[in-house]
Formats: C-alpha cells, sequence, structure tokens
C-alpha cells in the first residue's frame, strides 16, 4: 500500500530523516513513536504525499510520488484517510458538512451517501451534533469528527498523527478502540504518537508493530513495548 | 495547461452549491469586489458612452458639414434682397452645388438665440443674409465659386468650413480614441484589482485549500471553488453598476433639448444593447484573473 524505500526528507538543506525503509502491508497495525519534533508528523506527511522526499523512493499504492502530478496525488489522498491531531476543519461549516467534505471534492454526495454519513456518525457517537461548528465542539468530539471524515470515503489507510493528543484517557480508549475496530475491517492503520501507556493498551488487544523515530532514522521498538 | 483550465472552467460555469459553501463567506474581499465591479462597469459605461458619441460627433463634422457651405451677404438693408437674388442665381448655375437656399428670418434667428436669447428683434439689426449651400457629386469648386462672387456679388462672402471643421474632426476623433483607451484601462484595472481581491482571498484562505487537499480535493476544484465566487460577484457588480450607469445616462437631459455635445452623450438605437456586454465582459475578466491568481498561489502552497 505504501512502501518507503530508503527515503530521506531534508528542509532548508538539513537533513531530517534519511534511510527509511517500510512497507505497510494491508491490514496492518503500526505505530510510530519517537520523542517531539523527532520527525513523526513529517514522516505521515510523506506517506500521504503532502511532501516529497528528497532522497530515495516512496510508493502510495505501487506509485511512486515524485512520478505523480498534483491531481494524482489528489486522487490517491482519497484511498487515505488522515486524522490530524489539529482535526484541520472549515470552520464556517457544521459538523456534519465537514464530515461529509470528501464527499462533497469528490462530487459524490447523494442519499446513499447521506445514509452512510448518518451511520457514521452514530458509530463514532457524534449524533445530535450535526449542526455544531467545530469551535463549539470538545477535544473528543473533534477528533472524533476527524475520525469520522476521514472514513466516509472508505479508505484502504488510515493515519493518524497523535489522534489522542488533546483528550482524556477514557476518549483516547475509546478512539483507539474505534482505530482497532477499523484494522479489523481490514484497513491499514498507523497512529504516530508518543503516548506510550496508549500503545502498550493497543497492544493487548491487536497485533501492531512499533516503530520508533530516533535520530532521523526509523527503528523497531524495542520488546519493552 | 489547457486541460486544467477547461475544469476550472466547467467548474467555475457549474452550480455547485458544495464547492460554493467551502470557501467562507464573509470578508472584506467580498464587498470590494462587488463594489469595485460595480463602480468600474459605471465608468466603462460612460466611457463607451463617450466613445460611441465622440464617433458620432466625427461623423457628422466629417460627413455632413463637409458637404454644406455658408455665403454670408453684408450688404446694406436696401441692397440685401437683390444681392441674396444674385447670389442664389450665381449658385443654381454652379456645378456641384446640389441645393441653396436663403436662410428664413426665424432660422437666422435660432442660430443667434445660445447668444442673445429668445425673441431677438432680427429686423432692428445689421445682421447678414444667410445662404446654406448644400455640395453634390464632387462637390464644387470653392475658389472658382469665390472668385465670380467677388464679380458678381461683392457683399457676398463663402464659408466652406475647412478652416474650423478640420480641427474639430480631429478633437471628435481623439475623444473617441480617449473613450475607448478608457475602456481598456477600465478593463484592465478591473482585472487588477479582482488579482489583488484575489490573490488576498486565496492567501487568507490557505488553511481552508490545506483542508480540502487533505480530504482529497484537486487544485481544479479548489481554485474552480474560488473562480466562481469571484466570478459571479464581478459579474453581480458589474450588472449593478452597469444598470445604474444607463440610469444616469437616461436622466440627462435630452439632445433637442439644449443641444451641444455633452446632452449627446447617450446611447442610439443598438447603442444600447452595448452596456449588456459589460457584465459578462467584466465576468470573463474576473475569471482569467481570478484563474490565473489561484493556479500561482496554488503552486505556491503546494
Amino acid at each position: 500500500m505504501i512502501e518507503f524505500e530508503d527515503v530521506a526528507y531534508a528542509y532548508s538543506g538539513d537533513a531530517l530523516l534519511s534511510g527509511l525503509s517500510l512497507t505497510m502491508a494491508p491490514g496492518s497495525f503500526h505505530f510510530l513513536t519517537g520523542p517531539s519534533g523527532s520527525g513523526k508528523t513529517t514522516f505521515l506527511k510523506l506517506c500521504y504525499g503532502a511532501l516529497r522526499a528528497s532522497g530515495g523512493q516512496v510508493r502510495l499504492f505501487g506509485q511512486p510520488v515524485e512520478t505523480l502530478d498534483r491531481d494524482r496525488v489528489a486522487y490517491a489522498r482519497r484511498r487515505i484517510g488522515v486524522v490530524h491531531q489539529d482535526c484541520q476543519f472549515l470552520d464556517h461549516l457544521p459538523v456534519i458538512e465537514n464530515i461529509a467534505l470528501p464527499l462533497t471534492v469528490t462530487g459524490q454526495a447523494s442519499p446513499d451517501q447521506n445514509a452512510n454519513l448518518t451511520e457514521l456518525m452514530t458509530w463514532v457517537g457524534l449524533t445530535g451534533r450535526e449542526a455544531a461548528l467545530p469551535p463549539e465542539l470538545s477535544g473528543g468530539e473533534r477528533q472524533r469528527a476527524a475520525l469520522a471524515r476521514a472514513l466516509i470515503l472508505s479508505p484502504e489507510v488510515i493515519l493518524a498523527d497523535e489522534p489522542t493528543g488533546n483528550v482524556d484517557w477514557e476518549m483516547s480508549q475509546r478512539l483507539l478502540r474505534l482505530l482497532i475496530e477499523l484494522n479489523r475491517m481490514g484497513k491499514t492503520v498507523m497512529i504516530a504518537t508518543h503516548d506510550l501507556m496508549l500503545i502498550r493498551a493497543a497492544k493487548a488487544q491487536v497485533q501492531a508493530r512499533v516503530l520508533r523515530i530516533a535520530g532521523g532514522t526509523l527503528q523497531t521498538a524495542g520488546a519493552d513495548l | 495547461m489547457i486541460l486544467p483550465r477547461l475544469d476550472i472552467l466547467k467548474g467555475a460555469l457549474r452550480r455547485d452549491a458544495g464547492a460554493d459553501r467551502v470557501v467562507p463567506p464573509a470578508g472584506f474581499t467580498v464587498r470590494l469586489t462587488l463594489f469595485t465591479a460595480a463602480a468600474m462597469a459605471f465608468l466603462a459605461v460612460f466611457a463607451l458612452a463617450l466613445s460611441l458619441a465622440a464617433g458620432r460627433l466625427a461623423d457628422t463634422w466629417g460627413e455632413d458639414l463637409a458637404r454644406a457651405s455658408t455665403i454670408r451677404i453684408s450688404a446694406p438693408p436696401g441692397q440685401r434682397d437683390s444681392q441674396t437674388t444674385a447670389a442664389l442665381r450665381v449658385l443654381a448655375q454652379t456645378p456641384g452645388v446640389a441645393s441653396a437656399r436663403a436662410l428664413t428670418p426665424d432660422e437666422q434667428r435660432a442660430l443667434l438665440e445660445p447668444w442673445f436669447g429668445p425673441g431677438l428683434p432680427l429686423e432692428g439689426l445689421p445682421v447678414p443674409q444667410l445662404i446654406e449651400v448644400v455640395e453634390g457629386g464632387d462637390g464644387f469648386d470653392a475658389d472658382g465659386l469665390r472668385l465670380r462672387l467677388q464679380a458678381e456679388v461683392p457683399a457676398a462672402v463663402l464659408d466652406d468650413h475647412t478652416r474650423w471643421r478640420r480641427p474639430l474632426v480631429v478633437a471628435a476623433g481623439r475623444l473617441r480614441l480617449l473613450g475607448w483607451v478608457s475602456l481598456g484601462l477600465i478593463v484592465a484595472a478591473t482585472g487588477a484589482m479582482v488579482t489583488l481581491a484575489a490573490n488576498a482571498a486565496l492567501a487568507a484562505n490557505a488553511q481552508v485549500i490545506a483542508v480540502l487537499r487533505l480530504v482529497g480535493a484537486t487544485d481544479g476544484y479548489i481554485a474552480s471553488a474560488f473562480v466562481r465566487r469571484f466570478t459571479v460577484r464581478t459579474l453581480t457588480g458589474a450588472a449593478i453598476g452597469a444598470a445604474l450607469a444607463v440610469v444616469a445616462l437616461l436622466l440627462l437631459p435630452g439632445a433637442q433639448e439644449a443641444g451641444g455635445f455633452l446632452t449627446g452623450l447617450r446611447f442610439e438605437g443598438w447603442g444600447w444593447l452595448v452596456p449588456l456586454l459589460l457584465p459578462p465582459l467584466s465576468a470573463l475578466v474576473a475569471y482569467l484573473a481570478t484563474e490565473a491568481a489561484a493556479r500561482r498561489v496554488l503552486e505556491d502552497l503546494a
């Protein structure tokens, strides 16, 4: 699905990441951990084509990213659901329209899709909050809305960047359960987090591979996780 | 390069409620675009009216006056009628003169009315008799006619209007050119204004663009959402401005009431349809300007 082959990334001439090699197989579950500023978000952006590698090759669904123009990257992105730590909503649109945004931009809004939307709102526990504007939501509601938006196009891959960063433990467990459930449905999941307790809690429920970014390189985490 | 442009054009033309809503509706650029488009269209209508009126004036001075001359009979009252008759006889024998007639006292009074006011007692004033001469065919030999009048009608002076007609025709032509140049500048200024407003809107909505990209929107979709917004705004503003300008032109005093060039500053016949072209022209300029701005900003934000 997503493959990294000796990938490097430099910003303004400074090497941030180097020698990254990884294959995310269909249905796999990954955690990406590392200290703040280690490059977790940069790694995820490389995964969905928001950044281009300065060395090596990133392949999205078999296609080298450097060969894709911006439109083809957009098409590939429709197969990848992304959940950001800060969620990134259009604050002037109600929650339900934000969640339906991927349908809107891909011209798929239809009565059938509206039924899916209602089902999804129920699944993430946002029924009754459809008309609320994003600034009116709590941290947990925002994260669940972001997850619902990431799922509306039934993507094959879910990338979540610190999805539990702004929520309490109970809510982070709820979000984790949703992500594990998605993985059981066959989705490939990668969660970037520095929350080791979350990783340990997840490993008790799902077979997950834990990767750590340290010193700009990607390592497999030890047995302590 | 052409295919993405076509996508944006199709997107801009298609009414897509979803696309219309992804760009935040409020903002300074909304009022700025609407007002400037209206103001520019208002000015453009006047520039067009000026050009067309100047064109008509140049045609009038160039064509009609070129074929008309005047003979002035400055004789003592006792000889004026005989001199006039003699001059008309000479004119009747002159090749190239289609018609000639002495102006009536009422017509002469009307000519002097703008300067002396109505009810001028012409009989008590030493006003010369005027003869209007209309050329026919290739026109007459003005120098030959002058010599003959000098010999046979010493009180007659031929004025073929050449001295004052030529600079007026040149002035009218320049005025027409000025009108078209003004129109061109207005169109360019509209494009520049829309570009600035679109740049500001796109820069202010960098976060919106980032979200749209995150959920898989193509550049064409994003651009068309902004392009449509600015095109519709400009179309609306230009329609309002053009309508107000047409009303203002209709409220100008009629040309027949007061005469003169300024009161002729209006459209005639099919010319009244010309202002209808301004809103779509403005929208086209807005479309091209926003599309170029969107392409540039999306490239920068990539």
